[in-house]
């Protein structure tokens, strides 16, 4: 498997070359280079993955961690070191596979969607950037690799949120991301640090003695770790970047605030789940409680939000809580009892990547078409666009949870794991499947059906986007349609054994009926020219239709603790201390030395009579010193 | 014969070389502070004198130093008068204070 | 009190008043004759110590030569006399008390300090002595400074001649 380097060098070098030499070439020569890497690398992943899951269990029924590249690069003491490599195991492989699947998707969208935009070259070099950071923090043989990936996928996160850099708003954006993902992540090094310390290695395996005698401080360093994940999945409170991400261009969006950065917190906890499961029982379940608020907030939230790009943040948002609650509910790592999360989480993780891109990227052909982001401006749109329609409709279907689609098995296997834990996560999970289907079906009518903006669609008809977008969209709902039916834990468990994914009947018909109910309603409600109930329960309740519409606020929070407590409170002091009380020392210095040589100067002054003045004192003093 | 004390000629030269002294410091024209360098040198002649007629009676060192003396502050003289009086032709006068033209052009 | 007494206090009065007025009166004229004045009495001291040939040269170079220099340069340039503003006051007060001081400390010293036994040795100095001494390579001989002194007083009225020629 010495070939899966190249999966990260690929990327690399592509990165390189369009970064450094990217103004040298034609915007078309560079988009065609950044993307036959990536389907370069696109086909050494399937292949890595056909290669891995073929070659079969171990004898003890679990497939092997195969580490083919794993070099000391910093070593600290004989066993504390940061290695860098390649280390392949089933979640790894997964990812290998959604990364470069959902990248070369992208890649290809950019042609047409970025066409004509400036930079171009510059656009490609990031997208580069971004795949070879988020390879390498996949296939990363320890938590430090992991880190140092980490940071670079939220550096190209803010390049790529920045990429419109004349734009005030995008430049607000990228470093609000950057600032809020920074900030969490300050846990999560911490948290290394800790685990390092007392584990004595950064890798994922550590000695069990070790971590028994480490008492209090692996549950510590894995909440940290926690926290470092929940910045990066914009999870409640911290996900107040992700819906201002979306001043990005669009594909970034469905790349990155959609497939695959964001899930990288829940991939981190995937990554520790051993350790969590059998260090930190006690903090799963919050990390449960966390997602299921995440998802029930996100999800009231995208009710009533308006700029399309905003709904579908917020639902991404939703469903990362959903792949948490998963993990949270899991109690041991046997997927019959109890370690069902675990597969329904990875599998969730799977589909949503799939799906959710495949929405980004419908919206982003009907944004390129509208020239909006606002829901005001669409409407009716069916009749202009039918390919984006449909793919667009399945996309719906499937994170709404409707069979035959993929979302369907892996929410189901979430909701079974919910039910598992506790009836009330599960049907507070289930309300949350239902807004899910609401809110989504609501964008749906509300683009495609409802009312038609006709002046502006009279003013610039929309139309189709060209084939190079549409090719990416046919292909993920292609894959949405049949993701579902992939024997998804055969291949990919807690406890790594295969595990035959059955749909509980009872579970799967709640689901449907309430996801079928909230479509219904949504059609209802929105799928008609006019829509007065809508109206009217927007006056009714005009109260929280204003506090969903901003969000209940939590931006608002944020800015008062950080503008009115932190820089007022700590910050002010500080920096009136260090204005006035260093600062001042050092300007007494230097004040005090030039009012001395201010003084001293005249007496230099050239006037020779003064200076046989002093020279005739000194010598009196030097004589009486002599004689006396 | 009953000759002075040799401590008189030393106290007389003294106060003649720090009137120079004082001349020098306080007068503002350089001509002046010549005339004050000429009562110096003058006082440092007498101690010669005296001191070769007092303590050295048979030698002759204090006379040919004091003859010397007056020969070099004779060339002194002349070269500082030169030097005034192209002052004199550049400035219109000689006074101390404006000599500092060097100091800041 | 003998005649030696007599002419010594003399002179020393002489030379101690045209001193200090030399310094301090404003005419630079009259600093210049009481200067004269100064150079004679110190002939005086020269001829009463029995250097009579000390005396002679002093009265030619110094009262005859130098004094006439100064004199001539006084009325090439201070047309306007000296004018200057008056002294400083602190200035002043600064140059009395370190010349004060310095006197002090001289005076202090010469009292204190015990000499040779002195011995005035009546009899002139003959200038033929002079002149031989001058002219002698030997031991106490004195023809390379004579020599030396000569060629300094031509480099410097070369000199002064450069430096005072008008361009």
């Amino acid at each position: 498997m010495g070939y899966t380097i190249f999966i990260l060098l690929l990327p690399l070098l592509s990165f390189l070359l369009l970064g450094l030499c990217g103004n040298f070439m034609k915007p078309k020569a560079a988009g065609i280079t950044g993307t036959l890497s990536t389907a370069a690398v696109t086909m050494l992943s399937y292949f890595t993955a056909f290669r891995y899951f073929s070659a079969g269990r171990g004898a003890d029924g679990i497939f092997p961690t195969l580490m083919p590249y794993n070099f000391r690069w910093l070593p600290f003491n004989d066993t504390l070191g940061i290695d860098m490599g390649v280390m392949l195991d089933p979640i790894a492989v997964m990812m290998l596979v959604v990364i470069s699947t959902v990248s070369l998707m992208v890649h290809i969208y950019s042609f047409g969607y970025m066409k004509g935009e400036k930079g171009f070259q510059r656009y490609y070099a990031f997208l580069s950037l971004f795949t070879m950071a988020m390879l390498g923090l996949v296939v990363a043989t320890n938590i430090f690799q992991m880190y140092v990936f980490w940071e670079l996928v939220g550096v190209s996160s803010y390049l790529l949120i920045g990429f419109y850099y004349t734009k005030p708003a995008a430049i607000a954006a990228s470093k609000k991301a950057f600032i809020v993902t920074r900030f969490a992540d300050l846990g999560f090094l911490i948290g290394i640090l800790i685990y390092g310390y007392y584990a004595g290695t950064f890798g994922f395996t550590p000695e069990a003695s070790r971590l028994m005698s480490a008492g209090m401080m692996i549950p510590l360093a894995l909440g940290l770790m926690f926290v470092g994940g929940a910045g990066k999945s914009a999870m409640f409170p911290l996900h107040i970047w992700l819906p201002d991400a979306m001043e990005g261009p669009t594909p970034v969006s469905a790349l990155i605030h959609a497939a695959t950065m964001v899930v990288a917190g829940v991939y981190l906890v995937a990554r520790m789940f051993p350790l969590f499961v059998g260090y930190a029982p006690d903090l799963l379940p919050w990390i449960a409680y966390i997602g299921a608020f995440t998802a029930l907030y996100a999800a009231v939230v995208a009710c009533v939000q308006s700029d399309i790009k905003r709904v579908l943040a917020f639902s991404t948002i939703s469903q990362i809580g959903f792949m948490m609650v998963a993990l949270g509910v899991c109690t041991s790592t046997d997927p019959h009892d109890g370690g069902l999360g675990y597969m329904a989480s990875m599998f969730h993780l799977f589909t949503h990547a799939m799906f959710k891109a495949l929405l980004f990227l419908g919206a982003g052909s009907i944004i390129h078409a509208v020239h909006s982001n606002e829901m005001s401006a669409m409407g009716g749109l069916r009749k202009y666009m039918p390919l984006t329609h449909i793919t667009f409709l399945v996309a719906c279907l499937a994170i709404a949870g409707i069979w035959p689609f993929s979302g369907f098995f892996s929410k189901d296997e979430i909701l079974a794991a919910s039910f598992g834990f506790s009836p009330v996560m599960g049907w507070v999970m289930t309300a949350v499947a239902g807004l899910t289907a609401f809110y989504m079906f609501r964008l749906y009518f509300g683009i495609f059906w409802g009312t038609e903006n006709r002046e502006l669609h009279a003013a610039h008809r929309p139309k189709e986007s060209p084939l190079n977008m549409t090719l990416p969209l046919v292909f993920l709902a292609l894959v949405t349609c049949i993701a579902g039916f992939i024997p998804f834990g055969d291949f990919v468990s807690s406890d790594g054994q295969a595990y035959h994914i059955h749909i509980d009947p009872a579970i799967a018909a709640v689901s449907l009926t309430v996801s079928l109910c909230a479509i219904g309603l949504a059609t209802w409600m929105y799928a008609r020219d006019r829509q007065p109930v809508t109206d009217m329960l927007a006056s009714k309740f005009s109260v929280l239709h204003k506090a969903a519409y901003n969000r209940f606020y939590i931006d608002s929070i944020w800015l008062f603790i950080t503008k009115k407590v932190i820089f007022r409170c700590i910050s002010a002091p500080v920096a009136w201390f260090d204005r006035h009380v260093i600062d001042g020392f050092f300007n007494l210095c230097g004040k005090a030395a030039a009012w001395l040589s201010e003084k001293i100067r005249p007496m230099q002054n050239s006037n020779i009579q003064q200076y046989t003045i002093w020279y005739l004192a000194g010598a009196v003093v030097l004589v009486l010193i002599l004689l006396f | 014969m009953d000759m002075v004390q040799m401590e008189w000629y030393l106290v007389l030269a003294t106060v003649m070389m720090f009137c120079g002294i004082y001349g020098f410091l306080t007068r503002r024209n350089l001509l002046a502070m010549l005339i004050s360098v000429e009562l110096i040198l003058n006082s440092v002649d007498i101690n010669f004198a005296v001191f070769n007629r007092f303590l050295f009676p048979g030698q002759l060192e204090g006379v040919f130093f004091t003859i010397f003396a007056i020969g070099v502050s004779a060339a002194e003289t002349a070269v500082a008068i030169a030097i005034i009086i192209n002052i004199y032709r550049n400035m219109k006068n000689i006074q101390v204070k404006n000599l500092d033209k060097m100091k800041e052009d | 009190m003998t005649l030696q007494t007599i002419v010594f206090i003399i002179l020393a009065v002489v030379i101690c008043v045209c001193s200090v007025l030399a310094i301090t009166t404003k005419r630079i004229l009259r600093s210049a004759t009481y200067l004269l004045f100064v150079l004679f009495a110190t002939a005086g001291i020269y001829f009463q110590l029995n250097y009579s040939f000390l005396g002679a040269v002093q009265l030619l170079i110094y009262a005859g030569g130098i004094t006439i220099l100064y004199v001539f340069s006084i009325l090439l340039t201070s047309s306007e006399g000296d004018k200057a503003e008056p002294l400083k006051t602190g200035k002043m007060i600064a140059g009395l008390v370190s010349t004060l001081a310095g006197l002090a400390i001289c005076l202090f010293v010469i009292i204190k300090h015990k000499f040779f036994p002195s011995v005035f040795q009546t009899g002139e100095l003959e200038v033929r002595t002079i002149g031989e001494a001058l002219m002698g390579t030997d031991k106490f001989q004195y023809l390379l400074p004579f020599e030396v002194i000569s060629i300094l007083l031509l480099a410097c009225i070369v000199g002064g001649i450069m430096i005072a020629r008008k361009r």
